[in-house]
């Protein structure tokens, strides 16, 4: 079993990228379950056709400890499984310990074991790695690979820096590694060539650029990945392509997060185009 | 003062303690604690570190922020519900374990102080927030003890999930009515370097809540005083009530030692203020000046003479000489048996050295008992005290904020427009100081101890063991976490926090049980019996022969 966390910059698509790449796994015979790490339980929704979830954190405060693992996992395209962590409203309590919380109890609940036969683990957590408890699934094991969505943006290449240096302090003392930068397009200037520099950089690798095409949209707007509302078109083939690196990557680092003097000299000399 | 150090310990062995304990030190730890660690001589205006982090991997004597605002402060108070908003441990531990005691006035009058209130913080309430625990907490005490006043106490997951005590307290002085008095206080335990911030938040608190609610004059108009920074520990509120009333002196308050919110509601009423604990409560004493006119004057009822030398400055200062006549009749009265006991002890005790580190203000009112009993105090300091309790309050403008201190909520007092009423004319008070009183004063411990002594700020353990092991003193004076450490090291330890089982030591008959507790465990022999049976046999040795 593969466990993966994908971070990123708030906004930048990760919970998108994730429903689809998990769809094109899926696609393959993958059996894969997505955990949403984020207090607005919005990481399964295109795979569930909807917001149909229950978190595991309302439940664990409505039930109390007699939660079974059917209350809080369902099934969505494919035959994936989909739980949502969920949270305090904003503004009160504790998000980072809800996630630590939520973690804990779908490993007592038997989510990981055997007899789940699970190809793929998939946590989607939310923006910036703000404090401990948003650090939870690449702490103590729980995901071993990091894939950074990130675009030739500045804020969204700071924040991936930023996400190294999380990663490179947990992998000194664990064994997370980065799998990969995943480029999201927002069609800056000379972003392919950008972001692979700045994996470079990083000691990684840009590992698919996804081109910015409406058809996302579409599908969000009929509550499904781009695989599963229109399979023909070709922003699904990239989607497929994705999910095909991700399963033959064997590129794993120990990222090498640069100063922010270097990150602006990056910008300069390729986000500039004359 | 520049009296010499008088014991058979030379001073010179003294200054070999630094460099022996900052040699073990890393190189940015000596530096540090280079600071703290010095030789008295307070003529030569020394300056120590003080109120400052302790060094990570340090073990400390220090407790929290919480400590010292809950178990501290309002611990005392009998008829307050005193809820810890937070995990169950830290209110569990701060449940009676510093034996300040409280003596209803009727078999019918209510008394909290037995009763562990916490609203036992769980995981979901860390994750979705504990205002509604909180809340329903303050609903069930409140049915069941229909209290005049609950306080909410803020344990470190609080602040850090952000829950709102203050606006919970009104909320809840809404719903419940009653004229209930609700209010919270944000002493988080990470809030500062020691429980001294602790102090501080719950010296506001008390200010900002309690004092100055109830105007009524009840009781005598005459000798009216206030007793700040006195916690009952043993019963020395007792005592110390015992001798103000044989003085006809009418204490009002004592914060908060054997203390009601009626007493504290009350405590304006009083014409002077005296500070006992000055780094627990000094800040009460100042807001009470400033907004009611009251005077403070630092007094130390620890030990006979400064027992004595408190009433004499009451005296004084009501210049009235039935008060000081029957002032005197006390003091003569009680010193025939306190120089009995004395005497008895002295013959024993003289001689003997003592070392002290405790609180912001135990570690140098002791000295008193032990200076009675012709001990000498070769090292002391504090575990949270500031450099005006070292140094005196003149060093007071000098001290520099740091970034712990702002954690502080800083208030604001002004005149009472109505209330406030300078108790003395400033032509009185010139007088007074002529006459020898020190008002708004504090000269600090290092103007009491020998030149010579080692004065050390939150002394490490490290230290503490050097010290032991370099100086044998005959009592070590601390808490309950050093206790059974130095016991083992064959050296009797008091507890100057709970005061093991005994007490009182304030006053008269505090002082009779100081000289005769010390001459018990300081001068027996039993110390000596203390090697472990492999340590005192010869070893059997064998070799193996092939």
């Amino acid at each position: 079993m593969r466990k993966i966390a994908i971070y990123g910059k708030g906004g930048i698509g990760k919970s998108t990228t994730t429903q689809n790449t998990v769809a094109g796994l899926a696609e393959m015979g993958k059996k894969v379950m997505v955990v949403g790490c984020d207090p607005k339980a919005d990481s399964t929704r295109l795979l569930l056709h909807g917001l149909a979830q229950k978190t595991v954190l309302d439940t664990l405060r409505e039930e109390g400890e007699d939660v079974e693992l059917d209350d809080v996992m369902k099934t969505g395209f494919k035959n994936t499984s989909c739980v949502e962590s969920g949270g305090p409203e904003p503004g009160v309590g504790c998000a980072g310990r809800g996630i630590i919380t939520s973690i804990n109890l779908l490993e007592q609940l038997g989510a990981y074991d055997d007899d789940k036969q699970l190809d793929y683990v998939f946590y989607d957590v939310l923006g910036d790695v703000v404090c401990g408890g948003f650090a939870m699934p690449i702490r103590d094991g729980k995901a071993k690979e990091v894939y950074i969505v990130c675009s030739g943006e500045m804020m969204a290449m700071y924040a991936a820096n930023n996400i190294c240096k999380s990663i490179a302090k947990f992998g000194k003392v664990g064994d997370v590694r980065l799998g990969g930068l995943i480029c999201n397009s927002r069609k800056v200037d000379n972003e392919a060539n950008m972001i692979e520099e700045f994996a470079k950089k990083l000691g990684t690798q840009m590992i698919h650029f996804v081109p910015r095409d409406n058809m996302v949209q579409h599908a969000e707007i009929n509550r499904k990945s781009v695989i599963d509302h229109a399979p023909e078109h070709p922003q699904a083939d990239e989607y497929r392509a994705l999910a095909k690196k991700i399963d033959e990557n064997k590129l794993f680092v120990v990222p090498t997060p640069i100063a922010m003097n270097e990150l602006e000299e990056l910008l300069m000399s390729f986000g500039i185009m004359n | 003062m520049s009296k010499e150090i008088d014991t058979t310990v030379k001073v010179e062995d003294l200054s070999t303690f630094k460099e022996t304990v900052l040699a073990k030190y890393p190189k940015k730890v000596a530096k540090k604690r280079e600071k703290s660690i010095l030789i008295n001589d307070f003529d030569a205006n020394p300056q120590i570190q003080a109120n400052v982090r302790t060094i990570p991997g340090i073990i400390t004597q220090r407790g929290c922020a919480y400590a010292g605002c809950k178990g501290v402060v309002l611990g005392p108070t009998r008829d307050i519900v005193n809820i810890t908003h937070g995990p169950i441990g830290c209110g569990f531990y701060s449940w009676l374990t510093r034996r300040n005691q409280t003596k209803p006035e009727n078999p019918d009058d209510p008394n909290y102080m037995t009763y562990c209130f916490s609203t036992d913080m769980q995981d979901s309430n860390i994750v979705f927030g504990g205002e509604e625990k909180l809340k329903q907490a303050i609903r069930e005490a409140y049915e069941l003890f229909h209290p005049k006043a609950i306080a909410i106490f803020s344990t470190c997951p609080v602040g850090l999930i952000g829950d709102d005590v203050h606006r919970v307290a009104r909320q809840m002085v809404e719903e419940i009515g009653d004229g209930i008095n609700i209010f919270g206080f944000s002493c988080e335990g990470y809030r500062g370097v020691s429980q001294s911030a602790g102090h501080h938040i719950a010296n506001n608190g008390l200010f900002k809540n309690l004092i100055g609610r109830d105007d009524e004059v009840r009781g005598s108009a005459k000798y009216r005083v206030n007793l700040l920074g006195e916690y009952n520990i043993g019963g020395d509120a007792f005592e110390l009530e015992r001798i103000f009333e044989e003085c006809g002196i009418n204490l009002i308050a004592t914060f908060s030692g054997n203390s009601t919110i009626q007493k504290f509601e009350n405590a304006h009423t009083a014409d002077l203020n005296m500070v006992m604990c000055h780094r627990s409560i000094n800040y009460v004493a100042g807001m009470m000046e400033t907004t009611f006119g009251i005077p403070w004057i630092k007094v130390q009822p620890i030990g006979a003479e400064s027992t004595a030398k408190m009433l004499r400055k009451i005296g004084q200062y009501f210049g009235e000489q039935e008060l000081i006549d029957r002032i005197e009749e006390v003091i003569a009265k009680e010193m025939v048996e306190v120089k009995i006991a004395q005497a008895k002890a002295l013959i024993k005790t003289k001689g003997k050295m003592a070392m002290l580190f405790v609180g912001g203000s135990r570690a140098h009112h002791y000295q008193n008992l032990f200076e009675e009993l012709g001990m000498t105090t070769l090292s002391a300091g504090y575990e949270f005290g500031h450099r005006d309790d070292y140094e005196g309050r003149t060093v007071i403008p000098t001290i520099q904020i740091d970034a712990d201190s702002r954690n502080i909520e800083e208030i604001t007092v002004t005149k009472d427009e109505t209330r406030y009423n300078p108790r003395k004319t400033e032509e009185e008070l010139k007088a007074l100081a002529a006459g020898g009183m020190e008002f708004n004063e504090y000269d600090g411990l290092m103007a009491q101890m020998q030149k010579g002594s080692l004065v050390i700020d939150d002394l490490s353990h490290y230290e503490m063991e050097k010290l032991i092991e370099m100086y044998h003193p005959d009592v070590f004076c601390a808490g309950i976490k050093e206790k059974y450490a130095v016991q083992k090291m064959g050296v009797p330890l008091k507890q100057l926090h709970s005061y093991d089982y005994g007490g009182p030591y304030a006053g008269f008959k505090g002082a009779i049980n100081f000289y005769n507790d010390i001459e018990m465990i300081a001068c027996t022999g039993i110390w000596k019996e203390l090697k472990a049976p492999w340590e005192r046999e010869s070893i059997v040795e064998a070799e193996y022969v092939y």
